[in-house]
């Protein structure tokens, strides 16, 4: 096996509301694509409202690469094409009719198949949906042969869900969706594990594909990192990366020759009183999973974690490459001279508060800002949790004046905004990182297509 | 507290956009955030943050400083006293320097502070904290005896020219506290240098000189011991006479992850590597001097610890730091020996580096370029 990636910098930011490793399947009635899910995919509708449809039936597809469509995950009745400002199309909904019924796109064994073939069942079953590339993060363009395909067999985020645990049931399928990736690409498919914690034979005796051993803190287990270690993004590459999750999706795919997009999600955080695993379908409404479950109102759900989740309703619906449902309070209130305070129950990756004293106490954090937005200051922060050769205050300014050349010499193609999570979370001049490199990422594709 | 609070909310829609107190938001929001931490919360991006803030980022130097500032209040008393020939005991020392250094800080914090919201209104921005410290700082760097209207000026100086002008905190090019410094220096340099300035209110029989005015007359032998000017029991800038208090400071801050320690250490083993140089090339009695006691005398411990570390104006890069810091030792000690019309190098040195600090910086970035595109020609060579 080759020598272990060891990561030093990157911060572990410990929650309270871990999950119980227990599965419960819930059948629940409402679900919903979310087309600004999918980045770089300009919606079109097959469906309208009323169509019925069935688990893998067309709903709607990409404007400018008619190819990629997305297909139901249920079977059902569309009830709503729920559209925001400009018509802008934000979700459609569509009611399970609980039988779960799947359109038929053959079975077959990947190994047995050409790449044309493989690509045409992923693109016709909607399961393209799943793939996803560098740079830019977007949707992954079929056309492409990428030089390699990346899957984070672990996530290091907080309160993160454990893939050996969830994949404990689906070996076969997983090793079935890894042989069709293999397919695909011109180079390797690299399946990355966490040393001494990844155990699953699923990961470890994976066949065709090379492992890959990462040791260190988050974000060691964001794919953005573990390319940068294994086989950089130099202008003009592109990488496709998946979850392990959409594996043993395309897995069943090839197997049962049907769209299943059952997956299992972790409920999470200090709010869920009882936060475990649940087996549920892409898209899901998540109100049956936190109905009586939260153990206050004014809380925050994040589909997704809380570096880099999204915001959503109690009554919304889960997103479509989100693996975990985390609930954790709000914090609307004011805090007397707070700055002042020495605040023992708060969390702060800089000495300047006491959490560093006890580093395995786990907090229950909020949603506060903890101050309010200043221009950059302090310097040397960000580069002690981005484990990467990138120099991120630098490449942030290069993009908020919008420097186009610049951007690219000093390495946008490499990063993605859950890289920049970290950074975001330390720093004193509360910027909003994020968001500032999609605006650079949008403005390069733009420029470069 | 809750009453508190209440009348809070219940003046604030005053100063709100079209409120009639709306000229005044930028001063409210400051004295309200001063109060409590706002109720804001994280719309976009992480959902969670770390508790620091900017608040908390500039406490924590004030903190670090006020070892030096009560030392130094002491210090001004006992140096007048030892002036007078007199002996006093330590709280009437202290009592007495505490009374000199008190309203310089609070003319430095009014007039700065004052500046700094009228431009925070102007901008309609919120009132930054960066002024906290360089507020703390100008009183420490001065001369215990200056007119308070020069220190005034000082700082109006420092605050439009060296930092509004640039867009405000962060912005800034040059270290505000050392460029009120500099305009004292230069503008009223009968007032900032010599040997009658530095004793508040000294009897004119009594020398008063510092150990760097000595050495600028070559009178190596009158310098103070080595354990005195350590301690501090010199004469000089209020804050920067005890290398001790500032140790203290330095170690607050490297701690807390606030103060660069690569600053901090390379200015030092710059300074350092200066002074073995010129004792090798000896030619006089300075050059000869032991390089250690660089560290000690005027400001050199102070400006390593605080004014070099100013993220804003230091080199932002991890390997500049340590060239950035590195040079300002040189510097300071080269102007310090060398030059004969500035018996302190320190804060020119600092000065200067601030202004090259964006170009070390420049070749740190174009270094990591440059391997970006390398990988690419080993992959397709």
């Amino acid at each position: 096996m080759s020598e272990v990636h060891r990561i030093r910098r990157g911060l572990d930011i410990k929650l309270t509301g871990e999950p119980e490793k227990k599965v419960t399947a819930i059948s629940t009635d409402k679900f919903a694509l979310k087309p600004p899910d999918f980045m770089g995919v300009f919606p079109k509708t097959f469906v309208k409202e009323g169509d019925l449809v069935k688990a893998g039936t067309p709903v709607f597809f990409h404007k400018y690469r008619d190819n990629i469509i997305f297909t139901s995950p249920v079977s059902g009745k569309v009830t709503e094409i729920h559209r925001g400002a400009k018509r802008k199309m934000l979700e459609i909904r569509i009611d399970s009719d609980g039988k779960m019924e799947y359109e038929s796109f053959g079975k077959g064994d990947p190994k047995s198949m050409s790449r044309e073939q493989i690509l045409e069942k992923l693109l016709k079953s909607g399961v393209w949906a799943y793939f996803r590339q560098r740079p830019y993060s977007i949707i992954a363009d079929p056309e492409n042969t990428p030089k390699a395909i990346f899957i984070s067999a672990f996530d290091s985020a907080p309160l993160a869900p454990d893939y050996d645990f969830i994949v404990e049931n689906d070996v076969q399928a997983f090793q079935i969706g890894l042989d069709a990736l293999t397919m695909l690409t011109s180079g390797k498919v690299h399946l990355n594990v966490r040393e001494g914690q990844t155990k699953s034979r699923a990961f470890l005796e994976a066949r065709g594909v090379q492992i890959n051993r990462f040791a260190g803190p988050h974000p060691v287990g964001n794919v953005g990192v573990q390319i940068h270690h294994v086989d950089p993004i130099n202008k003009g590459d592109i990488i496709w990366y998946l979850n392990p999750q959409a594996v043993i999706i395309i897995g069943k795919l090839f197997r049962e020759g049907i769209y299943d997009a059952s997956r299992i999600i972790s409920v999470c955080g200090s709010e869920i009183k009882n936060p475990q695993y649940f087996k549920v379908i892409t898209g899901t409404s998540i109100l049956p999973l936190v109905k009586d479950n939260t153990n206050s109102a004014n809380v925050r759900y994040i589909s997704g974690n809380v570096l880099t989740g999204t915001k959503i309703d109690k009554v919304g619906y889960l997103g479509f490459y989100d693996q975990q449902l985390t609930v954790i309070p709000e914090g609307d209130y004011h805090e007397f001279l707070g700055w002042a305070m020495p605040r023992f129950n708060k969390f702060s990756y800089s000495k300047t508060f006491f959490s560093w004293l006890n580093p395995s106490k786990k907090y229950a954090l909020d949603t506060n800002m903890n101050g309010a937005h200043r221009a950059f200051v302090l310097t040397g922060q960000y580069e002690k949790v981005l484990p990467m050769d990138i120099y991120p205050m630098q490449l942030l300014k290069a993009i908020m004046v919008k420097d186009i050349d610049l951007m690219e010499q000093l390495g946008i193609y490499e990063v993605d905004e859950e890289d920049f999570a970290l950074c975001e979370f330390v720093d004193a001049s509360k910027t909003e990182m994020q968001s500032i490199v999609r605006e650079g990422l949008d403005l390069m594709l733009k420029e470069m297509s | 507290m809750k009453a508190l609070r209440n009348y809070i909310d219940k003046i604030k829609p005053q100063f709100e956009k079209g409120g009639k107190l709306e000229k005044f938001h930028s001063t409210f929001d400051a004295f309200e955030t001063f109060l409590y931490v706002p109720k804001t919360v994280t719309f976009r991006g992480s959902h969670i943050r770390d508790t620091l803030d900017m608040k908390r980022t500039m406490i924590v130097v004030v903190i670090a400083l006020i070892p030096a500032l009560l030392f130094g209040m002491w210090n001004v008393g006992f140096q007048h006293f030892i002036s007078l020939g007199e002996t006093a005991g330590f709280w009437d020392q202290f009592w007495y320097g505490f009374l000199k250094v008190l309203p310089l800080i609070i003319v430095s914090y009014v007039v700065g502070l004052g500046i700094e919201f009228i431009f925070a209104q102007i901008r309609g921005h919120e009132v930054n904290e960066g002024y906290l410290v360089t507020g703390f700082l100008i009183p420490l760097i001065v001369p215990p005896d200056i007119p308070l209207w020069m220190l005034a000026l000082s700082v109006v100086f420092a605050v439009i020219i060296g930092k509004e002008v640039f867009g405000g905190t962060g912005m800034n090019i040059l270290n505000p506290a050392l460029t009120a410094r500099a305009f004292l220096f230069f503008a009223y340099p009968a007032e900032m240098s010599g040997d009658k300035v530095w004793i508040a209110e000294k009897a004119d029989a009594f020398s008063g000189a510092t150990p760097l005015g000595h050495l600028l007359v070559g009178d190596v032998d009158k310098l103070p011991s080595f354990s005195d000017m350590f301690y501090g029991f010199i004469p000089g800038s209020v804050g920067e006479t005890s290398t001790l208090a500032i140790l203290i400071g330095a170690i607050f801050l490297i701690a807390t992850g606030i103060g660069s320690w690569r600053i901090m250490i390379s200015t030092v083993a710059g300074g350092l590597v200066m002074g073995w140089i010129f004792n090798l090339f000896a030619i006089n009695d300075y050059m000869a001097m032991p390089a250690y006691y660089h560290l000690v005398i005027g400001g050199f411990a102070f400006g390593a610890v605080f004014m070099a570390t100013d993220p804003v104006t230091a080199s932002q890069t991890g390997m500049g730091k340590y060239i950035y810091g590195f040079l300002i030792g040189v510097l300071a000690v080269i102007i310090r020996v060398a030059n004969p019309a500035y018996p302190e190098g320190m804060m020119l040195a600092i000065l200067l580096m601030n202004v090259f600090a964006p170009l070390i910086d420049h070749y740190i970035i174009q270094s990591n370029i440059k391997r970006r595109l390398k990988r690419v020609k080993i992959k397709a060579a």
